[in-house]
């Protein structure tokens, strides 16, 4: 038990003295930060202190509570940088989001250790699970905080964990790559379309052939449809090829409908009753490639699809949206393999990346530290959200596993896209890198997670 | 409590995946950090300000110490495009006394990748060149409000005469080719261009410093990089002092104002040219400056061709300056002695082919042939060597023997005058015949006229300068240059060695006398100081251009030679007409220092008269 408990506490006494360090350049933040540590240090000791019993006594409670604040905040929280999220006391502010990241895993914890609870047995327990999820979000998103928002989808995770289906991740990646592949390649044009679109359509083939060949109970239909996919798609390069202009959607949704009514006819005769699957599956794609243009170009706001833009490689806007992810890939990649050494970063000291002390950290690590320094820091992180997982799994109790997953998801999703956008992997979203970027509600809210689950890891025995 | 194994697999999948993920990253960042360096340089640009500072540039000194070039300080206005922000225009423009339209035409031309290919909103960048003294004045106190903007001060030349625009070149601004060349240069620098600027260039440029400056993201200069650890001094270029005269250059030049030509005066014993005079020539403050380019255009496109170094590029017929290289010849084959005469009657008679001569008593011996520029003495001398072929074979075996001294006395390939684009004049060898006629088809007579510095001999006036060095010596000469020390450096052994032609010293002396003679009593009698035994011989050479090239080559003091001279006036008659008076005002001018009262007359015609008109404008 002190093993974990100290095995932890080295993974974040690692971060933090990185954190120290990279915050000293800036002399202005450091010494606050290293005041939020100490505080952050104490609250830890509190937290640990507390009877175990009481994070699960009071969840709903706490997560009412904060609902509260958060919409509290909505309110009166002064304009910062276009979003009301800031609650301002005295001389200190915080932010509910952070917080309320936590009491929403309680909260979740709490529903799912109820009585033979079990996700999949009724519908009433997705709704409930995903109120509990989606009315912070909301609340959130209310205060123009998109980016904390979106990190409540990393609860996904927990929801699989419990017994949500994978088709669900499975979409939601499917959804990713369609999007992305129909945006990045939506300008040259392939038979007319395309060639995002008509990519995604033959994803959309590739991935009835499979279904077909997993539900049906005859392989031999699976290899009807591969043949007939094949077929039409020889016929209709072979007819480009000798100039005859193939329209490209009829081809393709010709092509597909004809496998759908292949699929219903194979439901009927052979009652195959996971056919319906695959047709909806099919629909659902479908509807989603022709809505990808309109969500882009109409729900996202400009510089949102700037953002996305910029980091699927279409456009380098080096002034505007680019100039971020430019200057923190430049400040990254001057670094070398062994950086420039503590306090000797060219582009962090001087200022060229923005945002370098809160959600652009790592790039004073990437060029101070070097690429062994970042691989570090990585790894660190790597071992601390298994470690996380790993603790989440020996728990007796499902209020402390369901709880343990919730915090694992936090950090995977905030380590990703933190780390994504600086290195111009993902769009940029403001959310910050635990531990290490500046701002006292981050890390408070992260010492929340993290101790509360130490406390009740400690309690697992007792 | 319950436990679903099957869900309890899911743990594998939620892990990895962020392990999937953490791999893509650092796969990521090995690339950016480690594998692509392009971000290295970015960074650099991006913090580090590098700003040249400029050597000055070697000075250039004359013989005598007397300052020839020396540097003026400019102001170019530079900017760095991306630090610019709005500034008011017409201020600016009327700060550095330009129009808007110029300013605008200013700022496409930098931006334009083709006209300047080192473009970088980073870096800076040269916005004007060349800012006048009072411009940068009212520019430097009024900088504050031009932000982005600042001032370089660089090097201009100035001339402190304006002569020797041959001799001295002058800068400009590289090229694009240059800084492939070399990677010294980056864009805006200066480099030399024509003349010493250019030959001695490595010299005379120094080494430029460098100070690095940190430049935050607002582009504000935070201060020197690692307090200025890694910032280069500047090192002054070397200052030259060249072997020429000014005042005598000056003077030449004057003396053939009006005249095409070329005066070259050499010091035999060291081989230093005095003087290398080329005309039509240019003020060399014509390429200093804005104007330059205005100015270079015109210059080149001067149908008189003013850039065009006579002096050392153009081939002239020597004519007969030509002779006496021909009687050290036939000294040396031993097919005169100093008794042998041949007849003259108004020229050389022989298979029906007769070049014309004018009345002296006949026969003829090689010195009084000297003196009174025989013609018919050095076709037979001529004839009796290629045509004997009891001694050589054939008449291309003699001729190659000849051809060969005349090589070993500098002519026909480049003596290799420090300054850039030597001409080799021209001196045909026995193929050049074989192929024109065919094998063993020609013969002395074919040729004849190559003995009288006719034909297709053709020598520069260098060269013709370096001949008389060589007879002033009594056999022997040193590669004639320009550069007589560089400071804190040898210069090149090339230029202190004597060269020995192959032809006995001993032959030299009756050569000499002979041009003695011509001076006391023969064809050049204009030379004859009162109190400087001056030797000379004349040139007259029938050219396909109008009137005869005027040349003549002497030297003085006879026994103690401090000057030898070569002249060539296109177009102006008899070698005595315009050679000789010039050549003698030139040694006269060196040796006494001034021109003696009954010379002045002459000295007054030279200056005033115009031969330019008798030459066309054509190629040489």
């Amino acid at each position: 038990m002190l093993l974990v408990i100290g095995g932890v506490f080295c993974i974040y006494s690692a971060s933090y003295d990185f954190d120290h360090a990279s915050i000293f350049s800036f002399s202005e933040f450091s010494g606050k930060q290293i005041r939020w540590i100490v505080l952050s240090m104490a609250l830890g000791l509190v937290l640990l202190l507390i009877d175990a019993r009481i994070f699960e006594t009071y969840a709903y409670p706490a997560y009412i509570a904060m609902l509260l604040l958060l919409a509290v905040t909505i309110v009166i929280a002064p304009d910062i940088k276009g979003s009301r999220s800031w609650l301002v006391l005295g001389p200190m502010s915080l932010q509910p989001a952070e917080f309320a990241k936590c009491t929403t895993a309680l909260a979740l914890a709490k529903l799912f250790s109820g009585y033979n609870f079990q996700l999949n047995a009724s519908r009433n327990n997705y709704f409930k699970a995903l109120a509990i999820i989606f009315i912070p979000v909301l609340l959130i998103l209310a205060q123009k905080e998109t980016g904390s928002a979106l990190t409540y989808m990393a609860l996904f995770f927990v929801l699989y964990r419990e017994g949500m289906s994978g088709l669900v991740l499975l979409a939601a990646l499917c959804a990713v790559v369609f999007f992305v592949v129909a945006v990045k390649f939506s300008a040259p044009l392939f038979l007319g379309i395309p060639v995002g679109q008509a990519v995604v359509f033959s994803i959309i083939m590739v991935l009835m052939v499979l279904m077909v060949g997993g539900y049906s109970r005859r392989p031999v239909e699976a290899r009807y449809l591969f043949f007939w996919f094949a077929g039409t798609s020889v016929l209709a390069s072979v007819l480009t090829l000798c100039g005859v202009a193939v329209p490209g959607y009829v081809f393709f949704l010709g092509v597909i409908l004809v496998c759908c009514g292949y699929c219903v006819f194979v439901r009927f005769h052979t009652a195959a009753r996971r056919m319906g699957l695959v047709i909806a599956t099919v629909i659902a794609s479908l509807v989603f490639v022709f809505s990808i243009d309109f969500a882009f170009n109409k729900v996202l706001q400009p510089h949102q699809q700037m953002r996305i833009k910029v980091a699927l490689g279409i456009e380098e806007d080096l002034r505007g949206a680019g100039y971020n992810v430019n200057q923190s890939k430049i400040a990254i990649g001057s670094g070398g393999m062994f950086g420039k050494g503590f306090l000797n970063g060219t582009q962090t000291k001087l200022k060229y990346v923005p945002e370098q002390h809160t959600d652009f950290i790592f790039c004073t690590i990437g060029e101070e530290q070097g690429f062994v320094g970042a691989t570090a820091v990585l790894l660190l992180f790597l071992a601390l959200i298994l470690r996380v997982i790993s603790i989440a799994e020996r728990q007796q109790s499902v209020f402390v596993r369901v709880y343990g997953y919730c915090v694992a998801s936090y950090f995977i999703f905030h380590l990703a896209i933190n780390i994504g956008m600086v290195i111009g992997l993902c769009p940029v979203i403001g959310i910050p890198l635990p531990f290490f970027s500046y701002g006292g509600s981050s890390l408070w809210g992260f010492t929340f997670l993290l101790f509360i689950l130490l406390r009740l890891d400690a309690a697992r025995k007792s | 409590m319950r436990k679903d194994y099957k869900l309890a697999k899911r743990k594998y999948v939620i892990g990895g995946f962020i392990v999937v993920i953490a791999l893509i990253y650092l796969l990521r960042l090995f690339n950016l950090q480690v594998i692509d360096t392009k971000y290295k340089d970015s960074a650099d640009s991006n913090a580090f300000l590098r700003k040249a500072i400029y050597p000055s540039r070697g000075i250039i000194y004359d013989r005598n110490g007397q300052l020839v070039v020396f540097n003026q300080s400019a102001y170019d206005v530079m900017l760095v495009p991306r630090d610019v922000e709005e500034f008011d225009t017409l201020d600016f423009c009327r700060t550095v006394s330009i129009t808007p339209e110029e300013l605008r035409k200013r700022f496409e031309e930098m931006r334009d990748k083709r006209l300047n290919p080192g473009y970088s909103s980073y870096s800076p960048q040269r916005l004007l060149s060349h800012l006048s003294p009072e411009n940068y004045g009212r520019l430097q106190e009024k900088l504050y409000r031009f932000p982005g903007f600042f001032v370089q001060k660089r090097i201009l030349r100035q001339y402190s005469r304006p002569v020797a625009a041959n001799v001295l070149g002058n800068i400009r601004e590289v090229s694009q080719k240059d800084i492939e060349n070399d990677d010294y240069y980056s864009p805006g620098d200066y480099t030399g261009d024509l003349g010493v600027e250019k030959s001695f260039e490595p010299f005379l440029r120094g080494r430029k410093g460098q100070e690095i400056f940190i430049r935050a993201a607002s582009g504000r200069i935070q201060g020197r990089y690692e307090d200025g650890a890694h910032d280069l001094p500047a090192v002054s270029g070397k200052n030259l002092k060249l072997s020429i005269d000014i005042d005598l250059q000056q003077y030449a030049e004057s003396l053939m104002v009006n005249k095409k030509g070329a005066v070259v005066a050499i010091e035999p014993s060291t081989g230093e040219i005095l003087c290398l005079v080329s005309s039509p020539t240019y003020d060399p403050n014509l390429l200093v400056g804005r104007e330059r380019g205005k100015n270079y255009a015109r210059l080149v496109n001067d149908l008189d061709r003013p850039l065009y170094d006579r002096a050392i590029m153009a081939g002239y017929p020597p004519g007969s300056t030509f002779k006496p290289t021909q009687g050290l010849i036939l000294l040396q084959e031993g097919i005169v002695g100093l008794g042998t005469a041949y007849p003259c009657y108004h020229g050389y008679i022989n298979g029906g082919l007769r070049v014309g001569c004018h009345g002296h008593a006949s026969p003829i011996a090689l010195k009084p042939a000297l003196q009174t520029s025989c013609n018919a003495y050095f076709c037979w001398g001529f004839k009796n060597m290629v045509d004997k072929r009891s001694k050589y074979g054939t008449s291309a075996k003699a001729f190659e023997v000849w051809k060969n001294h005349l090589v070993s006395m500098g002519y026909g390939y480049p003596l290799g005058i420090d300054l850039p684009g030597e001409k080799r004049g021209f001196l045909p060898n026995a193929k050049f015949y074989d192929k024109r006629y065919g094998e063993g088809h020609w013969s002395a007579n074919t040729i004849i006229s190559v003995s009288i510095g006719q034909g297709e001999v053709l020598a520069t006036p260098l060269q013709i300068a370096n001949l008389c060095a060589t007879v002033a010596n009594r056999g022997w000469f040193i590669t004639p240059h320009i550069v007589k020390e560089i400071e804190d450096t040898v210069i090149d052994s090339d230029y202190t060695t004597k060269r020995y032609p192959t032809i006995d010293r001993a032959h030299y002396i009756p050569v000499a006398e002979g041009m003695r003679m011509a001076v006391t009593g023969g064809t050049c009698r204009a030379a004859n100081l009162p109190d400087i035994e001056v030797a000379g011989k004349t040139g007259t050479a029938q050219n396909p251009h109008g009137r005869d090239h005027s040349a003549f080559m002497g030297f003085a003091p006879f026994d103690n030679p401090k000057i030898a001279v070569a002249v060539y006036v296109e177009n102006a008659g008899f070698g005595a007409t315009f050679g000789v008076p010039i050549g003698s005002l030139v040694i006269e001018k060196y040796l006494k220092g001034s021109i003696s009262s009954a010379r002045k007359g002459m000295e007054e015609r030279m200056l005033n008269s115009n031969t330019i008109q008798y030459s066309g404008t054509k190629k040489h």
